[in-house]
């Protein structure tokens, strides 16, 4: 395989697959996104919860990562990865703690049961935000990688091994 | 007492926290723990030097019976007069020692506070593990003292050489300390005291005891550390390095020997190291042209003269072992000070290039030469007073083997301390100095009174004591008492009539006096003497000679165990994790269940078989990645079929995100692998390949055969029944991972964001090339060698 685009930036790849790829990704990244809402807060009953949401988040990022390269992945999220993962490790940890000041042990959870106009009848436990720190930890996670090894920049290592094996942009999307 | 410490330790972390804000009057503050202490001493004294041990205990750790006990009797108070009473007049000499831009001066201080505290608590301590934990408290603070200028590699090697000796020393003590405890059932000093164990563990105990003591107390073969430790501020020298730190060792044998002297080979231990000290001491001493290292070495000789005294488990010689303590720390104190007060003014130690002082250096000439006479053992000091008693303890009550040998030792090394002493004073008053050097001291600046005034304090307290012992009688007495309950030491006089131990007082005075005027002969048969044994290592050679030794098997380890090859060392891991289990899980397996519950079972089976084989035999990295993403798929699919949606949407995204992540790290390795030199053949890793696949089978059916086997009602029914009524959801899986197993959970969230940081640290050292390197263990030994050479530590 000759790779005629190598030192090309591949926002600007012309490649007739891309073009599908892109739009879908543009139907599917908020689709995603809502269905991993949905697994976060359906989780405490139904299949989901924090670690399958923030995953699904993680895997609609990588679809961002296959259209716009580490660039849109980095623009997609204002917040640098750290703090959302110590954000996350803080809600999660508070979640864990805070029983302790009402006497009772630590991760014991309460709820709460209230009508909403759309929802309907709605219960609300504490596990939630523990499931939403955990699903924030886990995104902060993915955000990070893309961050450390998805950068096209020469400076990385390995950049500068022999040419045919240094296939560097989106080898895979093209096998 | 635990007040006292809490006081120490945090003047010591406050005043290294004020930092610079302080200057110079860091010391003023620092003063401020030993006078407490010696306040609060005070308020004690009556009742201790009545017999009445004051005592305190606190529970540290309760199931493995560590307290800290303190206990404070007549012995301890001794100690406390040097810790403190010394430690109050090194802070004020500080005061004139050091200027205010000094680098590194509050940590001095303040560090110099927590020293003090550490040998506080060496000397309360009645508890074996609270000792050895005190003890090595004043290893770390003196080799951190040591090696406060930073910046001199000369120091930084002498304090690495001070505390691997003292440290090494200290892990045998440690070991030595757990037989004896263990033996005894017991940690607490005092009950040990009462009721001593004995056998043979013991006797082996003792000699480990007894070398981390050696080590701590500079004695031989361990002595190199203490003159390399000169390179010190004088202050720290003075206090840490003759009057306090040093004498833990000796402080440890004290208490000791009392019930252990008569057990295995503890005096002949004891007093072959000390008696060999002694002499060796006081040769070097006598050919040193440092002023301060012909101290160090002297207090070498002195530390080894204490072991003879309190080694021999005698109260009489014992007792003589408690005056020369106190009688050492006056008069070794006072000439610390004095050597850097002529350093200070004239900028060198070197006897050769000090003379000609102007008459305003008097009064130090005059402190130098009442405590070197005192040294020496000349009437009517407080040395003297030292020595005769311990001349007539040894002629007296030594009636044990050897006897004899020892006394001869003690008049030979008393001769040479005799004859160092002289040329400490002919070195103050500028015999030794040569028209060819450039003479310094004559343009060099008075002492302020201020900066003499504690020297001349300790020596005064030299010529008081040594015109009237009467004054210690008390003391002495009660703290030999504290060490020999039951015993009657004799009173102290200056004057004890005409007898052996004059004679031989007279003896030592006559020998040194002839030693001191044949001074250029006695030099050149030493310089002959020191040719003739050449061939033998030096202390610090030997030394040096561990350290290399030591790293060069830690290099050969390191380069057998850590050979670099990720296959071998996940071969290895492998190998561990599942075989060292396996042969326990093999035992219970019994029968095996159905297999294959559903045709679905099957395909998903086969696809994962044939992805895994795929992934092994494929050449493309990449196509690799794939092919275990599909195994990894295919595994979702069989948690579908068992009834566990959650499990495979977990599994579901999990592989979707690490096929991509997989993508974005191969990118920068070779497409391909390219097998040039497989560091592990391909039978081999088929072979632990099917070990450990294996291990994993055993271990998932003996998992779920055990779960059958367990009585009562069975975990997951609990958590399936619990879930909605404790857990408030209905999706029992998300219910133990928030709730019944919700700690785990807040682990596994800590290791996700402790692996995001070293990942991301790992991709960026990548990117960083041409760092400066950490220094290589070898560099500071090789520093070590360069010391060596240049420190004037001869033989």
């Amino acid at each position: 395989m000759t790779d005629s685009t190598r030192d090309e930036p591949d926002v600007q790849r012309a490649d007739p697959r891309m073009l599908i790829l892109d739009t879908s990704i543009k139907v599917l990244f908020p689709s995603i996104l809502v269905l991993a809402v949905y697994f976060l807060f359906a989780g405490h009953n139904r299949p989901g919860g924090g670690f399958v949401g923030g995953l699904m988040v993680g895997a609609a990022l990588a679809l961002r990562y296959v259209s716009g390269g580490a660039e849109a992945v980095r623009t997609t999220f204002r917040l640098p990865a750290h703090v959302l993962l110590g954000t996350g490790l803080f809600i999660a940890a508070a979640t864990a703690f805070v029983p302790l000041l009402f006497g009772e042990s630590i991760l014991e959870h309460g709820d709460i049961e209230f009508d909403l106009p759309v929802f309907h009848h709605v219960k609300v436990t504490s596990a939630l935000p523990f499931d939403v720190g955990v699903a924030i930890v886990v995104i902060g996670l993915i955000l990070m990688a893309f961050a450390a090894f998805g950068d096209e920049r020469s400076d990385q290592p390995g950049a500068e091994d022999d040419g045919s094996d240094n296939q560097r942009a989106k080898l895979w999307v093209r096998r | 007492m635990f007040v006292i410490l809490v006081i120490h330790l945090v003047l010591g972390i406050g005043i290294i926290g004020a930092g610079r804000l302080l200057g110079r009057m860091a010391f003023l503050v620092a003063a401020v723990a030993p006078l407490v202490t010696v306040a609060w001493a005070l308020t004690q004294t009556g009742a201790v030097l009545d017999g009445e041990p004051v005592s305190e205990s606190y529970t540290w750790v309760a199931g493995l019976d560590l307290n800290i006990d303190l206990r404070f009797d007549a012995f301890s108070l001794v100690m406390v007069t040097l810790v403190s009473g010394i430690g109050l007049l090194i802070c004020l000499y500080s005061l004139g020692y050091f200027t205010s831009d000094e680098p590194g001066l509050a940590r001095l201080a303040g560090v110099l506070t927590l020293f003090a505290g550490a040998m506080l608590g060496v000397v309360f301590a009645d508890h074996l593990i609270a000792l050895f934990i005190f003890w090595e408290l004043t290893s770390v603070t003196s080799y951190l003292l040591i090696g406060n200028d930073d910046k001199n590699p000369r120091a930084r090697a002498a304090a690495l050489q001070a505390i691997f000796i003292t440290g090494a020393g200290g892990l045998v003590l440690l070991a030595g300390l757990i037989m004896i405890g263990q033996t005894a059932g017991t940690y607490q000093i005092s009950a040990l005291l009462a009721d001593p164990p004995s056998g043979t563990v013991v006797n082996v105990a003792l000699i480990l005891v007894l070398i981390g003591a050696f080590t701590k107390s500079a004695q031989a073969p361990f002595s190199s550390w203490l003159p390399a430790a000169m390179v010190a501020p004088t202050p720290v020298s003075a206090y840490l390095h003759s009057a306090t730190m040093v004498k833990a060792g000796v402080y440890l044998v004290a208490r000791l020997a009392p019930v252990f002297a008569m057990q295995g080979n503890w005096r002949l231990v004891v007093l072959s190291v000390g008696a060999i000290t002694m002499v060796i001491g006081g040769l070097r001493a006598l050919r040193q042209n440092d002023l301060k290292l012909l101290l160090a070495y002297g207090t070498v000789s002195q530390l080894g003269f204490m072991m003879l005294l309190f080694g021999a488990g005698e109260y009489h010689i014992a007792e003589a072992g408690v005056v020369l303590i106190l009688a050492h720390a006056a008069f070794k104190a006072a000439l610390f000070m004095v050597v850097g007060i002529v350093d200070h003014g004239t900028g060198t130690r070197d006897i050769r290039s000090l003379h000609g002082f102007d008459k305003s250096w008097r009064p130090v000439q005059i402190v130098a030469l009442i405590s070197a006479a005192s040294m020496a053992g000349i009437p009517p000091l407080f040395g003297f007073v030292g020595k005769e008693k311990a001349l007539d303890g040894y002629l007296e009550h030594g009636d044990f083997v050897g006897t004899t040998v020892l006394l001869v030792a003690i008049v030979v090394a008393s001769m040479l301390t005799f004859a160092y002493s002289a040329r400490f004073v002919l070195g103050m008053f500028g015999v030794f100095g040569s028209p060819d050097r450039d003479v310094i001291s004559r343009s060099a600046q008075t002492p302020s009174a201020s900066f003499l005034a504690p020297a001349g304090l300790l020596a005064v307290a030299t010529v008081v004591f040594g015109l009237a012992p009467g004054l210690l009688n008390r003391l002495v007495e009660a703290a030999t008492v504290a060490l020999y309950p039951g015993s009657h030491p004799k009173a102290l006089h200056l004057w004890a009539g005409f007898n052996e131990a004059l004679l031989l007082s007279a003896v030592v005075i006559a020998g040194g006096v002839v030693l001191t005027l044949l001074r250029t002969q006695v030099a050149l048969a030493q310089r002959r003497g020191s040719e003739a044994i050449r061939f033998l290592p030096t202390a610090d050679q030997s030394v040096l000679g561990i350290l290399r030794a030591i790293s060069a098997t830690a290099r050969r380890v390191t380069a057998t165990v850590q050979n670099g090859s990720l296959p071998i060392y996940i071969a290895i891991i492998l190998l561990t994790l599942t075989m060292v289990p396996l042969t326990g899980f093999a035992r219970d397996l019994d029968e095996f269940p159905q297999f294959i519950e559903t045709p679905a079972h099957a395909a998903f089976v086969a696809l994962i078989i044939a992805a895994a084989l795929g992934a092994s035999i494929v050449r493309h990295r990449i196509a690799a990645a794939l092919m275990l993403g599909a195994v990894g798929y295919s595994m979702a699919g069989l948690y579908v079929t068992q009834g566990a949606p959650d499990l495979a949407l977990t599994q579901f995204s999990i592989e979707t995100l690490s096929t991509v992540l997989f993508v974005l790290v191969l990118r920068f390795l070779p497409r391909s692998w390219r097998h040039h030199a497989p560091a592990i053949a391909a039978p081999m890793r088929i072979a632990v390949s099917a070990a450990v696949g294996v291990a994993i089978f055993v271990f998932a059916l003996s998992a779920s055969g055990a779960r059958s086997q367990v009585s009562g009602p069975q975990m997951s029914d609990v958590m399936v029944e619990n879930s909605l009524p404790k857990g408030k959801g209905h999706n029992v899986v998300n219910v133990i991972l928030v709730d019944f197993r919700g700690w785990d959970t807040l682990g596994e969230v800590t290791v996700l964001l402790v692996a995001a940081a070293g990942a991301v640290s790992l991709a960026r050292a990548g990117r960083r090339r041409n760092d400066t390197e950490a220094p290589v263990f070898e560099e500071i030994v090789d520093d070590e060698a360069d010391t060596s050479q240049t420190s004037a530590v001869s033989r």
